[in-house]
């Protein structure tokens, strides 16, 4: 049964799509720890109903800033997610502040340039998970901290 | 134990008969080593916290992994709680690091709950475990 499922689950081929536009860069400081932190607000579209079937209980979503420092080869931030619990949550869009706070290991977050990437984690009723994402690069903080 | 505990008792490795039983009597999670793919954000993940018997299956929300060593230092929070898992960890425990994290939630069986996955050494436990889950699923009462 859920070999069925996931293999259901597998002839399915979603074609999720996402914009991430950032309206805001609310502050950005050097925080009494030495590390760097900035609070933003993003306009989040997606539509992820393509990955609803029948064997779907829930899709969890988040969007991560991604960036290397010279301390770090990888840095993942979540900044913000979401479960969608049907197909009919599943197209939207939404304007928010970062939910995670946004801070560097260091001080490295000036100009820095970083990709937004929106991941998506469908939880069967049964069976494999499966998760992918869709990457946009091209953002970059401010040169001062304000 | 019935059949899991004829076959818990019938394997010679007196380790893996230990892991088994653990397992079984965990109600379903399973713990051997840690695949050696990178840990990523989003990925759901199993940890033991000092003090608590029950692991903790939560997801990664941040990640940062070492340049030099290859080292890396996540933070977990459950999909439903409100603030990270900070709380939960050791006192002044900022970050888990791998050696905390025990296995990766791949899926969901019906009876059993999170199915961790594992890489082992020895592909036949792999083959044992998966039928002892197969056979724990169909032979277990709603």
């Amino acid at each position: 049964m859920c070999a069925m499922a996931s293999l259901s689950d597998n002839l399915n081929s979603p074609s999720p799509t996402s914009q991430i536009q950032i309206l805001n860069i609310n502050w950005f400081q050097k925080q009494p720890h030495g590390n760097d932190e900035v609070s933003l607000t993003m306009n989040i579209t997606a539509d992820l109903q393509s990955l609803f079937t029948w064997n779907t209980k829930q899709v969890f979503v988040f969007v991560a800033a991604e960036y290397e420092t010279p301390k770090n080869s990888l840095n993942q931030v979540s900044l913000w997610d979401a479960i969608i619990p049907t197909k009919e949550h599943a197209n939207f869009w939404i304007q928010t502040a970062n939910k995670y706070r946004f801070v560097d290991q260091g001080s490295n977050l000036r100009g820095k340039e970083f990709n937004l990437t929106l991941h998506w984690h469908v939880m069967p009723k049964t069976g494999k998970m499966f998760a992918d994402k869709i990457v946009m690069s091209g953002y970059r903080l401010p040169e001062e901290y304000r | 134990m019935g059949w899991i505990g004829d076959t818990v008792d019938s394997i010679k490795s007196i380790q893996i008969r230990q892991l088994l039983t653990q397992a079984v009597s965990l109600g379903g999670y399973l713990f051997l080593h840690m695949s050696k793919d990178p840990i990523r954000a989003g990925e759901i993940v199993v940890f033991n916290v000092d003090g608590r018997e029950i692991p903790i299956v939560h997801r990664v929300i941040k990640v940062h992994e070492r340049q030099d060593t290859g080292e890396v230092e996540v933070l977990t929070k459950g999909d439903n709680n409100y603030g990270d898992d900070r709380l939960l960890y050791a006192q002044g425990q900022l970050w888990l690091q791998r050696h905390h994290i025990m296995g990766r939630a791949v899926g969901f069986l019906p009876y059993v709950g999170w199915v961790t996955i594992i890489m082992t050494e020895k592909p036949i436990i792999k083959y044992i475990l998966i039928g002892a889950l197969g056979l724990l699923v169909i032979t277990s009462k709603d």
